[in-house]
């Protein structure tokens, strides 16, 4: 489904991608966790074309993107950034529409799909999300773990091949974490492939196939929840953990 | 205060100001109806889609139009509006180009409207965060839609008090235009009082229905502003 070939990513001096290589099976759930500053965030933005890479290829779903090529042209920019869903930390929503129109602004802008069959789409996703209730609230109308709930069902909106999550919980007081992570195992029971960073262990223990351990711009170790919670092969990757919990 | 007792003490001479005041409303009003409010509606429409476009080209990466709109803005602010005027108007036929007083007018007040709301709806934009340019991106947006869908509408509700301020500024300047022979409403006050040299009378008269157009137009303003209260931004 995916495959990232020594992916780089600069900004200006500072390296923060130094050549990653993964490789993403169809409908697994990857967990990437490891220290502030390590570039988690910078490699789901360089997955969602947010950030253009320095170096390296993405292919998702067949489709490839190289970035040793001096320039990238614009549409294929665009059309590849609609092979993934992004959730934000913060998760930018649009103020100015409903719930929705949030969530049928990609399908119908995009997609091109007619109003009626994006509302009813858009209708389901939300119900799937806990939401059905609350089609028609702008988002300073819907707590915290509501809008992030949006945030996920206008990702979905666009039929993304895979859903990244940058620290999707992160913004949210506790109370409101389990709602938002609920709907992510649900994502991931119906066989979404999904990217997740997140501080959330416990989601990672349950819901995840794979661990990722981020360090300094590379993968530092991987391995199933089980072995990295358990016995994590690198010293970093011990005292990491060893912080977190 | 001498003169005001002057007009107390006369009760022919209050008559005659009284009826003056009364037979001058009709063609000032007039004035106003027919040249100042259209006048302001169709220059401050036209400079806003000249103002749109400029903030575009100031954000824009493409060099030579970012030069041409700091070249425009910067013309335009740096130099008077009468000056302007009087350029479109009184100047532009030595090179053999004679434009009528009202479309002089219109194009004179467009470019200053474009210009000096240009500033504005940049602000605007660039207040808008960045995140929601990302999101319109993740969900597969092009620039220009996102701009058009996402940004542009957040800027809107934004620059809408700054700009109703704009428009109401406009709607004093277009008293300008009875220099370039427009007959809106001040110079109708001018032409009255040419004749009956009653100038205090007049001018005052036509100040109080400035007052009452830009006093109703910010009544008009308050309640746009809190219908666009709606949602809140971020
Ligand atoms: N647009 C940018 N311009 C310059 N430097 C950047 C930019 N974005 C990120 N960086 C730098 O890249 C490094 C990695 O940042 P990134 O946000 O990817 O880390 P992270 O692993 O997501 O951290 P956190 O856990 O704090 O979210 C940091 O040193 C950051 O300062
Ligand atoms: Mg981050």
């Amino acid at each position: 489904m995916i495959n990232i070939k020594n992916l780089h990513k600069s900004f200006g001096e500072l390296e923060v991608l130094k050549g990653i290589n993964l490789e993403i099976e169809k409908g697994k759930v990857i967990v990437m966790i490891g220290p502030s500053g390590s570039g988690k965030t910078t490699f789901l933005r360089c997955l969602n074309l947010l950030e253009i890479p320095n170096a390296g290829t993405i292919e998702i779903d067949g489709k490839v993107m190289d970035f040793n090529q001096k320039k990238l042209n614009k549409k294929s920019i665009v059309d590849f950034r609609s092979l993934t869903g992004m959730v934000f930390q913060n998760y930018n929503l649009f103020p100015h529409k409903t719930a929705l129109e949030n969530v049928m602004e990609g399908p119908v802008i995009v997609k091109k799909i007619s109003k009626e069959h994006a509302r009813e789409k858009a209708v389901k996703l939300l119900t799937k999300v806990g939401l059905a209730d609350k089609v028609n609230y702008y988002p300073h109308q819907l707590s915290g773990g509501q809008q992030q709930r949006v945030g996920i069902a206008r990702a979905m909106g666009i039929e993304p091949k895979v859903m990244l999550f940058d620290e999707p919980t992160s913004a949210l007081d506790p109370e409101l974490v389990g709602e938002v992570l609920r709907v992510m195992k649900d994502l991931a029971q119906e066989g979404m492939t999904m990217v997740v960073v997140t501080h959330e262990m416990r989601f990672a223990r349950e819901a995840a196939d794979e661990i990722i351990f981020f360090d300094q711009g590379v993968i530092m170790e991987r391995g199933v929840p089980e072995e990295i919670f358990t016995n994590p092969k690198e010293e970093r990757t011990k005292r990491f953990l060893e912080r977190i919990q | 205060m001498f003169l005001l007792s002057n007009v107390l003490m006369d009760p022919a001479r209050a008559e005659e100001l009284l009826s003056l005041a009364g037979s001058s409303l009709l063609p000032m009003l007039k004035g106003a109806i027919t040249y100042t409010i259209p006048l302001s509606l169709i220059t401050f429409a036209i400079g806003i889609i000249l103002a749109v476009l400029t903030a575009l080209a100031r954000l824009s990466s493409i060099k030579v139009l970012n030069w041409i709109a700091r070249f425009y803005v910067s013309i335009i602010r740096g130099t008077p509006l009468l000056v302007q005027l009087f350029i479109i108007f009184y100047g532009l036929p030595n090179l053999g180009l004679t434009i009528n007083p009202l479309p002089s007018a219109i194009i004179g007040f467009s470019l200053s409207v474009g210009a000096y709301s240009s500033e504005i709806i940049r602000a605007a934009i660039l207040s808008i965060p960045k995140g929601q340019w990302e999101a319109g991106f993740s969900i597969g947006m092009t620039y220009t839609q996102s701009l058009k869908r996402i940004i542009l509408p957040q800027a809107a509700r934004v620059s809408i008090p700054p700009l109703s301020n704009s428009f109401i500024s406009l709607i004093k300047d277009t008293s300008l235009a009875s220099l370039v022979l427009v007959s809106e409403l001040f110079r109708k006050a001018q032409e009255i009082a040419s004749t009956s040299y009653e100038f205090l009378l007049l001018y005052t008269e036509a100040a109080i229905i400035y007052w009452v157009i830009c006093t109703i137009l910010s009544f008009i303003q308050g309640r746009l502003e809190t219908r666009l209260e709606r949602y809140v931004t971020k």
